[in-house]
Parts: structure tokens; C-alpha cells; sequence
């Protein structure tokens, strides 16, 4: 089916207000699953599938000194990998444009919310800090990975627990019980246009189509910690508007499923 | 140096437990997840496609690529993304332990992909993934003479024992690490690396109980894949 | 003196021995070793007398001689048109071959099949990988306007088609959809609306889904009924 073929029906589609896999036009796929402490070895790690999208998240810590410009707070890398395991179109190598895009509006949603207590991540000022490493793998790529990204991302770090520290070094594989200093946590939804449609959560055949998107990281007091808006296609401000309106309402859904979430 | 018990209380002869599932990623071809012990191994088939560039295409049959990497965070100290050589090492032994069971003649010109990724890493993940991606081919039609069951053994003290964890390949006293990949029908090894210090009368009796631990896996595999489209006959057809 | 060792319709694994003793003969899917018959594919047993096939369960489609296709055209070139039938390499359709009327050389080959333009077509000649021939002569076979193509396993095939179509007219008859199903896994589907089209894909795919189930074709027809009672109208 050409691009405009497919684009004609999924219009046609959502101009009745269905979707091609019988959703509603803002309804995420279910089940939304978060499973945590999928590896072991990482100090925080959680599994989201969402419909059959499925991406992996994790953490690792180590020490190391602080950046010279910010001597008194740790330090927060975030990667993002789109494995050719998890889709026919994905190539080998190092991360391109759409994994790089991936772990910035990941982290910059963490960043801005200021999910992570850095200042807490301190151990010698100017010296010694934490290090938080978040990298992300996609498992399945049927669409949207950048909410799955986020979700798995939140949820790992909301359940990582810091190594033991031996005289300043990490001593690798012993994990002590004390979780990483969080404040406010940011959920990201992102907000789909197709011609004069707005969705979520499309699925890979969907978002080979749309015209732009937003993504949104909406904190827990409802505000708005970060935004990126892709795809070729220009947005209006009335657009804007209702995109975030609808993030703020959906992010509650996804909120409610990772604070249902206890440690193992 | 007498290994009289092992750290986790199993066997001399006992592989750690073992979980094999197919189909596990939808946009593959075929794909399997295979876990032994604190070990997990994922891989997923793509192909017969075409190969790119043209000049490595062969007219006589298909090419096998293996791709073996592990998650940063499989690991206690954290692995830095992208391949190593080690890697890149272990790619090429998944590739040369698979392809003697492969038929790719039907295919010529064409490549098929096999990439493993390890999610939790407790020693023997190159055997873990070729479990994996023998089971992943299966699961994605190609032809295959037989199928490729691997397993670690080695010697910790002085004990032959098979599927070493972490904790036995890093015995202090000595530790051998040997991964075998076997194919079940004829019992033709199709993986031999060591790291060590053993006697060829060793050797032998680790080799031993290397086939009889790839039996076990072999009908893991074979139950996993059966399962995964039902396990019986059909009706209607 | 020979051995079945496994029976009609059970799932094997590659490697598996499948009989002993020189008196079955392989058929595809299967192959000889000195005098055991083993299986070389993951698929179901089929025992026809004394031959033995599998039939494949998984995979990707692989181009076999007489399989009526759904393809694309991807390029148009001075001879022909080169489709892209779903195989790791586009398949040929000659001029000779494309209609049943006379195009002559040099003409404006768009105007019979343009770029992105689906059809149903017979495959006629497969030669190693690469050389795959396509026909557009014989009932059926046609440029298909409008619709959609959605994509099954093409192991799904002989479902979704059911005993003599039985199946695939269920479908049609209900949602008075036009439907051709390719071997190669692509189906054409086209209907009055999206909505019948919608209900169409879906019954084909819980057929892909749960084509090991018992009762396919009660539960396909309680499924479609039910479609069309909450909101084809």
C-alpha cells in the first residue's frame, strides 16, 4: 500500500472516529504493562509494553567527578538505542538522528522536572558525585516508543536503589536498599496530527503517516516541563493548545499505572 | 583446591533453570527469548532479504549475519553501548556455531540477520544467545538441517561441571570456561572455545557432559517452539 | 522394513527424524539422510502414502511457481514493469506478459501500470533468487483500484482462503467486501466504507490469530454477525 494509499484510509478512518485497530482516536492501546526489575544487574530497570510496543529501560551508577561548571550536582547521561532486533527498518550502527532525538526529549523531560534530586547525588563537592546512567533498548517497535521510552525511563529510575560505596568506588554488584533522590515525577504523552486529526498512540503503520507531533512532559502538578514537536508539518497555537490539554488529561492515565507499581 | 559443593548447591552435572519462549517480537521474522539461570538472552531473525551493498551478495546461496551484543546495564559494572571486541568476537562464533546447520542454497543473493541481545548477563550469555537464535531461525521458516543447542561446561577446582555462573567463572582457585554448541541429531560441535587450564582426558569428559546438557536445552527448545503454534495437530485445514 | 516415527499433522521441530527405512520418498520441507527421512523446516507433518512434506508454520513468503500475488509496482523500466511482490527481490512483468492486449514497444507503460499501483499477478518462472516472473494473463488477475492491503503470515494463507474459499466468502459475503488474497500474504480488501473494510481486516486477522483454535469458522461467523449487528448498516 503507497503512503498516500495508507494515509487516505487511515484519514478516512479517523474522519468516522475509528482507527484502524478499533481504538478511539484519543485512547492509548492496552494493556499498558510496567514491569520492573527486569535485569538485575542494573540498579533500576523496568519493561513497557504498550499494545505491542515493547521497550527496555535501565540504570547503572558509578562515581566520578562533577562537570566544572556544576561542581555541586551529579550527573544524569541518558542513551537510547534503536535496535535493529526490534524492527525490519531499523539499521545497525551508532545512534542516528531518530535515537539521538529519543534520549534528548527523554532527558530533557527528567532534567526539567527536576525529577532527580542532583544536588542529593553529591558525595565530595567539585570531587566526587554520582553518576546516573539511563539507557533505553526498543524490544518491538509497533509505534510510539517515544511514551513507551518515557514510561519505562520514569519507572526505572523511580525504583533504582544506589550500589554500596567502598571508599569511594563502587563496589559492582552489591546494591544496598536506599533509592535515588527523586522529586516531582514527569510523565510524557505525545500528541499525533494527521491531516486535520488529532491522536495518540499510533501504531507503527499510523505513524509512518502522520503530519507532526508534540510531546509533552506534564509534571505532577499539571505544568509543563518540556516539548518537542516533530514531523514536517507546521502547528497552529489553537493546535498547541488542545494538544497539551489533552497530554495533561492523558498523563493521569499513565501516572495512575506507574504509582499502582510496588517494588519487587 | 577441592570444589566439593557448588555455590549454588546444584549438581556437578546440573544446568541452572532453564525458560525458553518463540515468538516474542512481533516485527521479526522469528524470535525466542532463552533464559538459564540469572542469564537472558533475546534474539530475533530478519530475512531472507535482500543484502546490501551488492557486491557482498553471493549467487550460490544466502548469507548468515549475526549481531551479539549486551544491554549497558546487563552487566555489574556498566558496559559502554555499541560493540567491543569482544563483541564483535563473539558475533562471528554465534555465526560459524549456526550456518552448519543452515540449508541457504534456496536463498542465494539474499542475507538473513540474527541479532542477540543480552538482558541480564550471569556468564554464558554466547551460549545463551546461540540457544536463542537457533531457536529464533526456527521460528522464522528457514530451512535447517537440525537445530543448534550451546551450554558452558568447564572445570572449578577440580570439578568438570557444566553451565558455570558467574560466581564458578570467577572461582579463585582456578576456573575453565568452555562453551559448547552441539547439533542435537548427530551430536557434531559446531562451538569450541576454552579459557583456561585442563587435561585432554578433561577435555573429553567436560565435552561429555557438554552433549548430555544440550540434550536438555534441545528439548526445551523443541517444546518452546511446538508450543508457540499450539502444539498439535491442526483442524480445518 | 521401514518406520513412521511421527504422525499425520503433528508439529516437528528442524532435525527431527521423521521416518527410517528407504521406503518413504521426501516431498518439500523434509530430506534425506542415508536412510532416515528428516525434517528441515519448523512445520506440520503431511503424509500422502509414502510421501512425506512439511507444511511451513512461520516465515517469510518464499516466490513458488503458479502462486497468484499482490504486488506494487515499484519502477518502470524500457521492457516492463519490476513489483515488489513482499521477496527480498522485486519480481519482473514483461511486456508480453502484462495484458492481454498488444503494448507495443515504446509506449507510455504508466498508462497501463503506474508507480504505487496494486496488482494481482501469477507467478510463472522462479530462477534462484533473483529472476521471478509475473503474468497478468488469467481470470483474476488485474490492476486493483481503490481498497487496501493489509499483510498476513503467509503460513496463514490456507485459513483465511478456508475448504474450495469457503472462508474468504464467509468474510466477503458478510461484509460485502471485494477480497483477493496473495500468497504471498497480501490481501486486497474493498468496500462501500472503512467500517466494512475495518470489519473485514479484523475477521482476517483473529483467522491469522487463532487459526489453531477449533471451531475457526462458527466463531469467524459469530464474530462477523456481531460486526455487522453493532454498526454496519
Amino acid at each position: 500500500m503507497s503512503y498516500k494509499d495508507m494515509k487516505d484510509y487511515v484519514v478516512s478512518l479517523l474522519n468516522k472516529g475509528a482507527r484502524m485497530d478499533g481504538r478511539n482516536l484519543l485512547e492509548y492501546r492496552t494493556p499498558i504493562k510496567v514491569e520492573l526489575n527486569v535485569s538485575k544487574n542494573a540498579e533500576g530497570s523496568a519493561k513497557v509494553t504498550m499494545g505491542e510496543t515493547e521497550v527496555l529501560a535501565g540504570v547503572k551508577l558509578n562515581v566520578g567527578e562533577p562537570f566544572p561548571d556544576t561542581p555541586n550536582e551529579g550527573v544524569l547521561i541518558v542513551g537510547a538505542e534503536l535496535l535493529p532486533l526490534s524492527s525490519p527498518e531499523f539499521e545497525s550502527g551508532p545512534p542516528g538522528f531518530e535515537a539521538t532525538e529519543l534520549a534528548r526529549i527523554i532527558d530533557r523531560g527528567i532534567r526539567e522536572s527536576n525529577m532527580l534530586n542532583i544536588e542529593k547525588l553529591v558525595i565530595k563537592e567539585g570531587e566526587l558525585v554520582w553518576m546516573v546512567f539511563l539507557d533505553i533498548y526498543t524490544i518491538n517497535d509497533a509505534g510510539n516508543l517515544i511514551d513507551a521510552s518515557a514510561l519505562a525511563a520514569i519507572a526505572a529510575l523511580k525504583h533504582t536503589v544506589f550500589p554500596k560505596l567502598e571508599k569511594d568506588k563502587v563496589a559492582f554488584g552489591e546494591h544496598t536498599k536506599e533509592k535515588l533522590p527523586l522529586k516531582k515525577v514527569p510523565i510524557t504523552c505525545t500528541i499525533y496530527k494527521i491531516a486535520d486529526k488529532i491522536i495518540i498512540d499510533p501504531n507503527e503503520k499510523e505513524q509512518k503517516v502522520i503530519d507532526s507531533r508534540l510531546t509533552v512532559a506534564v509534571s505532577e502538578n499539571n505544568k509543563i516541563n518540556a516539548l518537542q514537536k516533530g514531523g514536517n508539518k507546521g502547528l497552529s497555537i489553537e493546535d498547541i493548545y488542545s494538544m497539551i490539554e489533552i497530554a495533561q488529561e492523558k498523563t493521569k492515565e499513565l501516572r495512575k499505572i506507574l504509582g499502582d507499581k510496588q517494588d519487587k | 583446591m577441592v570444589y566439593s559443593k557448588r555455590v549454588d548447591s546444584r549438581k556437578f552435572d546440573q544446568p541452572r533453570e532453564i525458560e525458553a519462549r518463540v515468538g516474542i517480537i512481533k516485527r521479526a521474522d522469528g524470535s525466542a527469548y532463552f533464559k538459564i539461570g540469572k542469564t537472558i538472552a533475546i534474539a530475533a531473525v530478519y530475512g531472507p532479504r535482500e543484502l546490501y551493498p551488492a557486491f557482498k551478495q553471493n549467487p550460490e546461496t544466502g548469507i548468515l549475519r549475526c549481531n551479539y551484543d549486551m544491554m549497558s546495564f546487563s552487566v555489574t559494572e556498566r558496559k559502554k553501548p555499541g560493540p567491543t571486541r569482544r563483541s564483535v568476537e563473539i558475533s562471528l562464533v554465534t555465526e560459524n556455531a549456526l550456518l552448519p546447520a543452515l540449508d541457504l542454497s534456496l536463498f542465494p543473493n539474499t542475507v538473513i540477520d540474527v541479532f542477540i541481545q543480552i538482558i541480564q548477563a550471569d556468564a554464558g550469555t554466547r551460549c545463551a544467545g546461540i540457544s536463542a537464535a537457533a531457536m529464533a531461525l526456527a521460528d522464522a521458516g528457514i530451512p535447517m538441517k537440525d537445530l543448534v543447542s550451546s551450554i558452558s561446561v568447564g572445570k572449578v577446582g577440580d570439578k568438570i561441571v557444566l553451565d558455570l555462573n558467574k560466581e564458578e567463572e570467577d572461582y579463585e582457585e582456578g576456573s575453565t570456561d568452555i562453551p559448547v554448541a552441539i547439533m542435537p541429531r548427530n551430536g557434531e560441535i559446531s562451538l569450541l572455545q576454552l579459557d583456561g587450564d585442563v587435561e585432554k582426558e578433561e577435555l573429553l569428559q567436560a565435552l561429555k557432559l557438554a552433549k548430555k546438557g544440550c540434550d536438555e536445552i534441545y528439548k526445551i527448545q523443541r517444546q518452546a517452539l511446538k508450543e508457540r503454534y499450539g502444539g498439535s495437530a491442526q483442524d480445518e485445514l | 522394513m521401514s518406520d513412521l516415527l511421527v504422525k499425520d499433522r503433528t508439529i516437528v521441530v528442524p532435525g527431527e527424524i521423521l521416518a527410517e527405512g528407504m521406503d518413504y520418498i521426501p516431498s518439500y520441507g523434509v530430506f534425506r539422510e542415508q536412510n532416515r527421512i528428516v525434517a528441515m523446516q519448523l512445520g506440520l507433518v503431511s503424509i500422502n502414502g509414502r510421501v512425506i512434506k512439511l507444511i511451513p508454520l512461520s516465515g517469510r513468503y518464499i516466490p513458488k511457481k503458479a502462486d497468484v500475488v499482490i504486488g506494487k509496482v515499484a519502477d518502470i523500466g524500457f521492457y516492463g514493469w519490476r513489483v515488489d511482490i513482499g521477496w527480498a527481490f522485486q519480481a519482473n512483468l514483461g511486456l508480453k506478459d502484462a495484458s492481454s492486449e498488444f503494448i507495443e514497444k515504446g509506449a507510455d507503460l504508466s498508462q497501463y501500470y503506474d508507480y504505487g499501483d496494486i496488482i494481482a499477478a501469477q507467478i510463472t518462472n522462479v530462477s534462484g533468487s533473483k529472476i521471478i516472473d509475473l503474468s497478468m494473463k488469467g481470470p483474476g488477475l488485474k490492476k486493483l483500484k481503490g481498497g487496501k492491503i493489509i499483510e498476513v503470515s503467509p503460513s496463514k494463507v490456507p485459513r483465511i482462503i478456508g475448504k474450495q474459499g469457503s472462508m474468504v466468502n464467509l468474510i466477503k459475503e458478510k461484509t460485502n467486501c471485494k477480497i483477493i488474497v496473495g500468497q504471498n500474504g497480501k490481501i486486497w480488501i474493498s468496500g462501500l466504507n472503512p467500517e466494512t473494510e475495518l470489519l473485514a481486516t479484523n475477521s482476517i486477522y483473529k483467522i491469522e490469530q487463532e487459526s489453531h483454535l477449533d471451531g475457526l469458522t462458527d466463531r469467524i461467523k459469530e464474530f462477523l454477525d456481531k460486526g455487522v449487528k453493532n454498526g454496519l448498516q
